[in-house]
């Protein structure tokens, strides 16, 4: 066990402009889960494309040992014909084929270019055993869940013979059943000797899975942990992770909640791909003003189903109920009427539903809001630069200008990006699905931060978050869903993991 | 730390910006080096003041069509279907005008709007239906050039009454023919002084906008760059009036293509519209959650395309002084061609007016310069086809390496 798989020395890549790792080094022994983490854009996905041949020799400096050879891999075949298989947090598979067929995608087992589709089909079936995925090798990949795609992933390394897996983010999007069951599965793995390569931003399963954890910051290498030798906490990870101590993950609050801002009653949805299916049963809920109000549940619970049927019928069909602003019934049949009547979404998923990526900050800023700097049609330049720069000022959006493209912005400022263009319609309610998804822990407590500023406003926070410590740590009151219903209201004080996933199970076995 | 770094003003190097903005102001080079090119290739024939009239009025209803097919594809769809629209409405009008009597004042905007009702009925299926746009404007392609091969019955129409004429083929009359110092040489002064005030007016502005973008701390392109682009265009156009005023003065094409190329620029860069398609042609579903009504935007880019297609129509039939049923093949193909020269990206989003007017016209001055050295149609299809791949390369690689 004490042999070294993998060893990365002095390892230094440049980019025009940019040391985007210097120096880093890296040491992981066979049959050990190594965590790698650090804030966005500290340098962890550069280093494992650096490792997997993504960047080839040559183009960085430093050394790359792997069974105690120096390698020089100048493609990613070179690096994956001795084992090592990186799985991308966006999974590389192709929706409309079967599992069997992503499985054996450019490595299909084949005489004479003729498939043989009764090994593959068998050999499929011995994969999906080994990672515990009971679906028939012909399912289509559009058709099974997020959780289970991620396992076809793994499964399809195990085809190629892996020695070294490496996972970037696995968990990011899974909910947290399959969070565990994947983490399970890697455990497994390291019984059996195989090596992984974890990288993430969920501390708590880092903790419960890995044997060492190194932390890099802005490039370079910070320290290497041994699990087994101390207990590490969060708060340990996070101070070496951001440079300084993290008294409090959570920004102070003193809530001053007014009268009901928002109020949703008797709200049912139809599914929007499956007519005949209700989604949404009876949803009440009420948000008042400088409350930040939490929705908690797990993935598929119709958090967001939820929020998107709300805001502008934009999810769903079949919708019926009342949403109420100021105790006044308001038209929220399309997305400008609910923003007129005062709300916002923030979506969960900012690249695709949130921002325009190549356009710059400033268009993106004033997007849901053009008529605020424009007079007859006619976009006012300066007006629409000063909106700009003032939020950027406001949220600290870090870039070198308002017109930078928001596609070339980390994370966290992408985020604020599309809170901007949200104040900037002024709302009263907004809802945040997910707002911290995929971004580091300085730029969380920002986002909190704003949170926090927009409640003293008087503004009304709906939250729906998959990370239960982010609610417990934000919200003064958190409703709880499950399998399409509202299953629990808590209060600050009530609200607790194990009183939120109690009301989940119970509301589960009562179905 | 890195906040207040980033809010420093830095100023770019010339090199920097030149190679970031490289697009711009290599496709304004490239127009320049190809005319420059033809102008030796043809013996000085290319830049003749008859020679640059003809280069308008061959090229003003691809230049006017491509303005519709940028916002189109910046849209993130396609319009196969302008080529028959063209013959369609050039159609229409020949039966009004000539079978049935009909006065041009009339004519010309009952055409308009059936060319925009033909682009509402596909606007129609793209945008509330969601289908493809290559799908539904091929069905249109043949819907429309059958459809005008029906109401023609096969046979061209014309000749056009004469004012109908003069909307392609009459030229701006010397208003300032009094005041003509040189009554030798320019035959048309009042062409000539209507391009050294526009000119004079360009640079003003040009200046004015600096200036302001100056006081409210707005980017400005380095000055160098400005005046350079500034001389090459102003030495152009001054160049091209003197060479027109010589000739018989500004085509009323000429007239009215400028127009609406000041209009679409204006459309595309300051209004709430074009914003608005940029947006949904870059993120379609970011901008309908963003309280954009996509479906609408889509559906009225179609039947302004629709109505420019009928403007450029009526403007061939009268050029060619008859309606046939064969009018417009294959125009679809030069106005997008056009228009990814000019810089647009197939996937939308990306794209100017400006770039895909230039585009339309390197397009129209190889056609003619070609034409004029004696090379084939072979051997022009060929070369546009090479240019439209070199300048689609050029974008792909410059994205790449940036």
């Amino acid at each position: 066990m004490d042999n070294i798989i993998l060893e990365m020395r002095g390892i230094t890549k440049t980019f025009p402009g940019v040391k985007a790792l210097d120096n880093v080094n890296l040491k992981v022994r066979e049959g050990e889960i190594h965590a790698l983490v650090g804030e966005n854009g500290a340098g962890k996905s550069t280093l494992m494309k650096v490792l997997s041949g993504v960047y080839p020799a040559g183009t960085y400096d430093g050394e790359i040992h792997y069974d105690n050879e120096v390698r020089n891999f100048s493609t990613i075949s070179d690096s994956e014909h001795l084992g090592i298989i990186i799985i991308h947090q966006e999974l590389a598979l192709v929706p409309l084929l079967s599992i069997a067929e992503n499985i054996f995608l450019g490595n299909e087992i084949a005489t004479n270019g003729v498939i043989d589709w009764k090994q593959t089909f068998s050999r499929t079936q011995e994969l999906l055993d080994k990672v515990g995925l009971r679906e028939p090798p012909t399912a289509r990949i559009t058709d099974i869940g997020i959780g289970k795609q991620q396992l076809v992933e793994i499964a399809k390394a195990l085809s190629k013979k892996v020695r070294l897996l490496i996972l970037d983010e696995p968990t990011a999007s899974l909910n947290e059943t399959d969070s565990d069951a994947l983490l399970k599965l890697l455990m497994e793995f390291r019984k059996q000797g195989m090596t992984s390569i974890i990288i993430s931003h969920k501390l708590n399963e880092i903790k419960k899975v890995a044997d060492k954890i190194t932390i890099i910051r802005d490039g370079g290498t910070v320290e290497t942990l041994d699990c087994h030798n101390e207990d590490i906490s969060e708060d340990r990870i996070i101070k070496g992770m951001v440079g300084r101590d993290m008294e409090d993950r959570y920004p102070a609050r003193e809530p001053k909640i007014g009268e009901t801002l928002l109020e949703v009653k008797n709200w049912n949805v139809f599914h929007q791909h499956h007519r005949d299916r209700q989604f949404l049963h009876d949803i009440n809920f009420t948000v008042r003003a400088g409350e930040v109000v939490g929705i908690a549940g797990l993935m598929g619970a119709g958090r967001t189903e939820t929020a998107m049927s709300i805001f502008g019928k934009s999810w769903g069909h079949k919708i019926t109920g009342d949403v109420l602003m100021h105790g006044k019934s308001v038209d929220v049949s399309t997305i400008p009427r609910a923003i007129d009547a005062g709300l916002a979404y923030v979506t969960e998923d900012r690249k695709h539903l949130g921002l325009v990526l190549n356009n710059n900050i400033m268009h993106n800023t004033t997007l849901a809001n053009l008529n605020a700097v424009a007079s007859g049609g006619v976009i006012d330049g300066h007006r629409e630069a000063k909106v700009a720069t003032d939020y950027r000022t406001k949220l600290r959006i870090r870039s070198h200008s308002i017109y930078q493209e928001a596609v070339n912005l980390s994370g966290g400022n992408q985020q604020k990006v599309v809170l901007s263009k949200w104040l900037f319609t002024n709302p009263e309610v907004l809802i945040l699905d997910e707002p911290t998804r995929g971004i580091d822990v300085g730029a969380k407590y920002e986002i909190y931060s704003i949170i926090n500023q927009l409640a003293a406003e008087g503004k009304g926070i709906l939250m729906i978050s998959s990370e239960m410590p982010e609610l417990l740590g934000t919200c003064d009151r958190v409703y709880v869903m499950n399998e399409g219903r509202i299953v629990a209201e808590l209060s600050k004080a009530e609200a607790s993991q194990e009183s939120i996933m109690r009301a989940i199970m119970r509301s589960g076995e009562k179905h | 730390m890195a906040a207040e770094k980033s809010a420093q003003k830095t100023t770019p190097s010339l090199g920097d910006y030149f190679r970031s903005n490289i697009r711009e102001y290599g496709l304004l080079i490239a127009l320049v080096v190809i005319m420059l090119f033809f102008q030796f290739m043809t013996g000085g024939v290319l830049f003749r003041p008859v020679n640059i009239t003809n280069l308008i009025l061959q090229n003003s209803f691809i230049v006017i069509m491509a303005l519709g097919m940028l916002l189109i594809i910046v849209a993130g769809h396609i319009d196969l279907s302008v080529g028959s629209i063209v013959a369609f409405t050039g159609g229409l009008s020949a039966i009004m005008l000539v079978k049935w009597g009909i006065h041009y004042s009339i004519v010309v905007p009952v055409c308009l709007i059936l060319g925009g009702l033909v682009g509402a009925a596909q606007g129609y299926w793209v945008a509330y239906q969601k289908i493809p746009a290559f799908i539904v404007t091929l069905a249109g392609m043949l819907v429309f050039r059958g459809l005008t091969y029906l109401i023609l019955q096969n046979r061209p129409i014309g000749p056009f009454p004469k004012d109908f004429q003069s909307l392609s083929t009459g030229f701006v009359p010397d208003f300032l023919y009094f005041l003509n110092p040189l009554p030798g040489t320019i035959t048309n002064f009042f062409s000539l002084v209507v391009i050294v005030a526009l000119v004079a007016l360009a640079i003003y502005y040009g200046l004015r906008d600096r200036q302001n973008n100056d006081k409210h701390g707005t980017e400005n392109e380095p000055f160098a760059f400005f005046a350079g682009q500034m001389a090459i265009i102003a030495g152009v156009a001054i160049f091209l009036g003197f060479q027109l005023s010589t000739y018989k003065g500004f085509p009323n094409v000429l007239i009215v293509m400028g127009l609406l190329i000041a209009l679409y620029t204006f459309i595309t860069t300051r209004s709430t519209i074009g914003r608005r398609i940029y947006a949904m042609g870059g993120n379609e579903k970011a901008a309908k959650l963003s309280g954009i009504n996509t479906e609408r935007l889509t559906f009225y880019t179609f039947v302004n395309m629709g109505v420019l297609a009928a403007l450029a129509g009526m403007i061939i039939a009268a050029r060619l002084n008859s309606a046939t049923p064969k009018a417009g093949v294959g125009f679809e193909l030069d106005v997008i061609a056009a228009c990814f020269i000019g810089g647009a990206s197939a996937s939308g989003g990306v794209g100017k007016i400006t770039g895909a007017v230039i585009g339309a016209l390197i397009m129209g001055v190889m056609n003619n310069g070609m034409s004029i050295m004696g090379l084939g149609i072979d051997y022009q299809q060929l070369v546009k086809g090479l240019v439209l791949l070199a300048a689609v390369f050029f974008d792909v690689y410059n994205k790449n390496k940036g």
